[in-house]
């Protein structure tokens, strides 16, 4: 059979397909994106739902009534999406998941294009849940397509845990035979209403699960152990990405270390033990936070043995892993190379492209300021948070999905005049209506400003669920007093006009909000292409 | 028998459409590949690099370790410096000579590819020129991957192969403008030996 070339979202998401999903459902965030856009591709063919939702809690809850149903579904995000989702997710895994529940979370080591590097797998410790964790495009298929099995046989959401280098790297896989669709299976209203009452019996049942997790972890394929008899000074534990980079390096180690690859959540106690029996020095390599580390290490240490990783400085404690970080680890001379020349060489940011309509909105934005030197302009998640960057210096802050609108409020009740919030229109969308609403309750001072270029531009392009009259619709629907709604339109020749609206808005003593109505130069493009079709 | 490339330019120059290029003949080829790129925020107007290898043997890590690229293709000059200590000693870079000029302090160009020829195994190419050429400047990534392919462990006719499948979507004019970038960019590469 040919083998088939995938990015690691897109082996993932085939796994969910050949698992025999009914739906899919998701929000648009890097390195995750792409699970979606290759679930609605393949959607059609596959007879199952592929949907973009309005965010990630959303999408999970979306999820959630599939396996209530009893049909399998897959809920897809970055890993700051689960701090979205973590109020659905914390709770679904003490419901008794009905059909397949898998949970695709892509962490960004290295903040390629995140505000954090946060490590899902104490998500799937906190929540009591499996995690899978793969380092290569076939694990990651292979794992998707267990995960459903396994949220089948424990009841409980699975956890894929993704990274950047794995999302984004292209591969090779091995497809195996298509699982058929889950029949209709309602479950239990007593197991899914978290009444106290219903809820107590449901943790306990959680928690009587946990040995069996962990004996499924310990005998699970996912890992290995590979003990060298000869030589007992010192045993790897290397999981995900990790892994990659210990095999990478290996070859030049001698004598050969014992290695166990890690790839399943809860920890495999009795892989880690006979490993620790049987050498003297650990060290650990896992790709984010020292998770697997700080478990085995726990407060003291283990006597007589010496565990190193990142908590003992071994390797970097922040940013991304890489084979020569590894390879320093292994205590391996670096390969001979070039001289770096990035002491002169200027750096390239990434920047507003050329015609963007954010240009002109910030252009606007920063002549009304001029006379107001305390203003304060709190932004959000999206392509106009590069407005921080020069030649524009327009934004303040940048903080979470929706947090503009809500910090302005606060800002304002700090005194903060003018207190000006900028979100894109699917940000808005996303975490920015609920906040909106409690400004308009309390009419606060405060000017949000609505970037709406009518796509989700930063990753992709992918459609906003509601931009132009329906997003201005949504904005009367919640009470904005209809005088202080205004629209601009973000071109190089209203400039003065633009910043005079802003400055309006800026001096009515309540709040206002402004929409600066422009499609994204690649989403005009791309419309202009579609209609000569 | 390995052979590892770090490809770089500037986000919008189709960076990551030589890297699949790359990959779907390596596919055709049956040799294993691998192939790391980033995307989302990094990719807009800033730096892009991918890292693809091909090997006859499993490939386990995603990116290439310092020293150990064998070439280095790059479709604006000064960024194929931003990975020079990728490059093993004997390693090959091919560049553009064409500087795609975004950022306030571009250095000067000459000292960028004074840097690019202290390598015994550089090729400099005027992909702009030759992008002109073949039918649209567009195709710039093209003339550099034809360029780059005189060294790489795959057959000419895979690559074609490849952009054939990439650019038919596109429609037949397309895929004849970057093939005859491709052939452009390799015969430029040839003579420059």
């Amino acid at each position: 059979m040919t083998k088939k070339l995938l990015l690691g979202d897109e082996a993932a998401a085939l796994g969910a397909v050949h698992a025999g999903i009914a739906a899919g459902y998701s929000y648009p965030g890097t390195p995750a994106s792409e699970v979606m856009e290759y679930l609605i591709k393949a959607s059609k063919e596959g007879g199952f739902q592929a949907n973009w939702c309005v965010n990630e809690k959303v999408a999970y809850e979306e999820a959630l009534g599939v396996s209530f149903a009893g049909k399998r579904s897959m809920v897809s995000m970055k890993h700051v999406g689960l701090n979205v989702a973590a109020d659905p997710f914390m709770n679904s895994s003490i419901t008794r998941i009905n059909g397949g529940l898998v949970v695709l979370v892509a962490d960004d080591p290295g903040m390629h294009s995140s505000q954090n590097e946060q490590d899902t797998r104490y998500y799937a410790q906190f929540a009591r849940t499996i995690c899978l964790e793969p380092s290569s495009h076939q694990e990651a298929y292979d794992m998707t397509r267990k995960a459903f099995e396994l949220s089948e046989s424990f009841h409980i959401p699975v956890v894929i845990r993704m990274v950047t280098r794995l999302a984004h790297s292209r591969g090779q896989i091995a497809e195996r035979t298509k699982r058929e669709k889950n029949k209709s299976r309602r479950a239990a209203s007593k197991d899914w209403t978290l009444l106290p009452v219903n809820a107590r019996r449901r943790f306990s049942s959680l928690m009587e699960k946990q040995p069996m997790l962990v004996k499924f972890s310990q005998g699970s394929s996912f890992n290995s152990l590979t003990l060298n008899k000869e030589d007992k000074k010192l045993g790897i534990i290397a999981s995900g990405i990790g892994f990659n980079y210990v095999m990478e390096n290996i070859k030049d180690m001698s004598p050969a270390p014992s290695v166990l690859k890690i790839s399943t959540y809860p920890l495999p106690e009795s892989l880690i033990k006979e490993l620790l029996d049987h050498v003297k020095n650990i060290l650990i390599i896992e790709e984010g936070y020292p998770f697997i580390e700080q478990n085995i290490k726990g407060l003291f240490g283990i006597k007589g043995k010496k565990i190193s990783g990142k908590l003992s400085g071994v390797l970097p404690i922040t940013g991304e892993l890489d084979p020569d970080l590894v390879r320093k680890a292994l205590k391996l001379k670096p390969l001979k190379s070039q001289d770096s020349v990035k002491d002169w060489l200027p750096a390239r940011p990434p920047q507003l492209c050329k015609g963007c309509p954010h240009i002109d909105t910030f252009k606007a934005l920063k002549k009304a300021l001029e006379s107001y030197p305390e203003a304060v302009v709190f932004s959000d998640i999206g392509c106009y948070t590069l407005g921080a960057l020069p030649p524009y210096y327009a934004v303040d802050t940048c903080v979470c999905m929706g947090a503009s609108v809500s910090m302005s409020k606060g800002g304002s009740e700090a005194g903060i005049h003018p207190s000006i919030g900028v979100i894109g229109d699917s940000t808005f969308i996303h975490s920015g209506i609920t906040p909106l609403l409690d400004a308009v309750s309390k009419d606060r001072d405060m000017t949000i400003i609505i970037l709406d270029n009518s796509t989700v531009a930063m990753t992709g392009g992918q459609p906003s669920i509601a931009t132009g009259e329906k997003l201005e619709n949504i904005i009367r629907g919640l009470g904005v007093d209809l005088r202080h709604i205004r629209r601009i339109v973000p071109i190089k020749k209203n400039l003065e006009e633009n910043a005079e609206v802003i400055k309006e808005e800026i001096e009515h003593p309540g709040l206002s909000v402004i929409i600066a109505f422009r499609a994204c130069i690649y989403e005009a493009i791309k419309r202009k292409k579609e209609q000569k079709k | 028998m390995k052979q590892d490339i770090v490809l770089a330019g500037v986000g919008g120059q189709g960076i990551l459409t030589i890297a699949y290029i790359i990959d779907y003949a390596a596919q055709l080829s049956g040799l294993y590949f691998k192939q790391a790129e980033v995307h989302g925020m990094s990719q807009r107007g800033g730096a892009v690099q991918a890292h693809v290898r091909l090997s006859d043997k499993d490939i386990f890590s995603d990116l290439i370790p310092k020293g150990g690229a064998d070439i280095i293709l790059s479709v604006e000059p000064l960024e194929s410096l931003r990975y020079i200590d990728f490059l093993s000693p004997e390693g090959k870079i091919v560049v553009s000579r064409n500087p795609y000029v975004n950022i306030p302090d571009y250095s000067d160009l000459d000292k960028v590819l004074g840097v690019v020829k202290q390598n015994k195994n550089h090729v400099i190419v005027d992909s702009k020129k030759l992008s002109k050429d073949a039918g649209s400047p567009k195709s710039q990534n093209m003339v550099m991957l034809g360029a780059g392919s005189l060294f790489m462990m795959l057959e000419e006719k895979l690559f074609l192969q490849s952009i054939k499948e990439f650019f038919k979507p596109k429609g037949k004019k397309i895929v004849d403008i970057n093939i005859k970038a491709f052939h452009l960019g390799k015969e430029a590469a040839e003579n420059s030996k």
